[in-house]
């Protein structure tokens, strides 16, 4: 394995990927700062693959604890992330049908 | 499952990722994100478990139950209590980060020096400083917003606090980088230790000189925080979909922390160590003015005959629990032809965006709620302005007085309007302490009162009046 190679092509994608994420927010609604924080949140959630993989290999068991509880903390942040802003944005409506809101 | 089976699963996810954050650019498509992002969230979970290093299940499995038990009723807290759950789920990310930190850091200790490279350790060190202080601080946070009994509101400062703080980094980046250097010391898990213990104290140290005014901009940061320790954590674990998502996260926190300091004409620096908010008895000491008190039937007449009626909310309606009734009333001024509009200031509410959600949660179609920057020019046609639970963000002392704590900050030109009417529950200067101008001007009436009542008499009024016979 080539330690520098691989620092070198993660670098490269954490600078890529920070410049998609700068590009995409930007754009997000300005309404929808709040929904996207719990979205960004429950994304960010994918620390999950980190803690299964020490969780779940044979490692010792305080190591596999910790892991556990990891798994816990960011499968929290999941299932409660995605249903929350599901639930913030299904409030979010246009106007009603055009004429209900002036009387003739 | 096979290596590369792995990790085009993980690329999958990273362009679902991608999608999910791309179509919240609109309220019509942002639903579809959330689907994308489940979708991303669920591939790269199961490929991850189907990896043939993983043997151990049953812990996983109770994890994952207990999340869901958890998780679900957090889903469901009152929208007021949104910002607490948010900065609350912050310091989930962030201990799961500092764990994994943790245990990767004496797992490979065990093994043998081989497996701690400098990169590795570095990255490892990241990961627990950024995790834990994620952890601890989101906490505070989350108690402040919560308005838990023993931790203080108000902004806590002492003497030597930044030394003590700067000095407290110093050391643990001297103990990390004695680390890095020596990882097969005999000392090494103690010293690890000991940063694992600063991080947990330095993230209490670095909220607590920070006021509840500042959360909003607060929870942003550490939403970045927490996506840095993601990013740290990939570099430890060698996961490109870790540093992605990671990377997501982090620019996204970084973005509305910008958005907040420049809607409140701050610095980073002086929104984390400025101890803003702390109550300026010199200024607020001085000379006592009359409020012009109006009574609801005048205002509601007022109302009535207006064209345009701009109503400013603050977080103050939703402590007030109004918003339902100021629906009720933007229904009867609707049903007069009245154009009605909810001028937006970027920080009201306790966190980025709280007040699209609490006012949307009322059934008040988004279309209606404009953003400070393009209400400010149809202020001056604005017949009147209705000021319900916001204070600072209405302060014109904000334009004009260079002694204000708030100058610069930009605000919602209500004193443009023709007539203001400004709701409040009392004559008490707003959550960041200081005496607002715009309630001694000439085009100004207060109505008094605590402001479900106020709105609630406002209705019957103009109900009333409709409906007579």
């Amino acid at each position: 394995m080539h330690a520098t190679s691989d620092l070198w092509s993660q670098i490269f994608v954490f600078v890529l990927a920070t410049f998609i994420g700068l590009g995409v927010i930007r754009r997000v609604s300005r309404l929808l700062y709040t929904p996207l924080m719990s979205l960004t949140n429950a994304i960010s959630a994918i620390a999950v693959v980190g803690a299964i993989l020490v969780a779940g290999p044979d490692y010792p068991v305080e190591i596999r604890f910790l892991g556990a509880v990891a798994v816990f903390a960011s499968m929290t942040n999941i299932v409660s992330g995605f249903l929350i802003t599901e639930r913030m944005l299904k409030m979010f409506k246009r106007e009603q049908k055009p004429g209900e809101g002036n009387r003739p | 499952m096979t290596y590369s089976l792995v990790q085009l699963t993980y690329v999958v996810a990273t362009a679902l990722f991608v999608f999910a954050l791309h179509w919240m650019n609109a309220p019509a498509t942002a639903r579809r994100g959330v689907y994308a992002g489940v979708i991303g969230m669920a591939l790269a979970v199961a490929a991850t478990w189907a990896r043939p290093e993983v043997v151990h299940h049953l812990w996983m499995v109770v994890a994952v139950i207990l999340a869901f038990a958890v998780g679900i009723p957090l889903s469901r807290v009152p929208l007021t209590a949104v910002p607490q759950r948010t900065a609350l789920s912050h310091a989930f990310g962030g201990l799961a980060a500092g764990l994994v930190g943790t245990a990767k850091f004496y797992l490979w200790y065990g093994e043998g020096s081989a497996e701690l490279t400098a990169f590795r350790t570095t990255a490892i060190i990241l990961e627990v400083l950024l995790g834990f202080l994620t952890f601890t601080g989101s906490l505070m946070a989350a108690g402040k917003l919560q308005e838990v009994k023993w931790i203080p509101q108000r902004p806590v400062t002492y003497p030597g606090q930044n030394v003590t703080n700067i000095g407290l980094m110093v050391v643990a980046a001297g103990l990390g980088v004695a680390i890095v250097l020596h990882p097969a010391a005999a000392w090494a898990p103690v010293a690890f230790g000991g940063i694992v213990a600063m991080s947990l104290a330095f993230g209490v140290l670095l909220i607590i000189p920070i006021g509840g005014a500042d959360m909003p901009t607060v929870i942003a940061i550490l939403n970045s925080y927490a996506g840095l320790a993601a990013v740290a954590m990939g570099f430890v674990l060698d996961n490109k979909l870790l540093i992605t998502a990671g990377a997501l996260d982090g620019s996204s926190g970084l973005i509305l922390a910008i958005i907040m300091c420049k809607a409140m004409n701050r610095s980073f620096t002086n929104v984390m160590f400025g101890a803003f908010g702390q109550v300026q008895q010199a200024a607020a000491g001085g000379e006592a003015r009359e409020y012009k008190a109006e009574t609801v039937e005048g205002a509601s007449q007022v109302l009535e005959q207006a064209n345009l009626v701009v109503i400013i909310p603050g977080y103050g309606m939703a402590v007030a629990q109004a918003q339902h009734k100021v629906r009720e009333l933007y229904d009867q001024l609707k049903k007069r032809g009245v154009t009605v509009k909810f001028a937006i200031h970027p920080v009201a509410g306790r966190m980025p965006g709280h007040m699209n959600v609490l006012l949307a949660e009322a059934d008040i179609p988004y279309t209606d709620l404009v953003e400070m920057d393009e209400i400010n020019s149809d202020m001056p046609q604005a017949d009147v302005a209705l000021v319900v639970g916001a204070n600072d963000v209405v302060n014109p002392a904000a334009r004009s007085d260079k002694g204000s704590p708030i100058y610069g900050m930009p605000i919602i030109d209500a004193d443009r309007a023709r007539t203001v009417f400004a709701i409040k529950r009392s004559k008490n200067p707003g959550f960041a302490g200081i005496d607002n101008e715009l309630y001694f001007s000439d085009r100004t009436w207060m109505l008094f009162g605590d402001a479900k009542n106020v709105i609630g008499e406002l209705v019957k009024q103009m109900s009333g009046g409709s409906g007579m016979h």
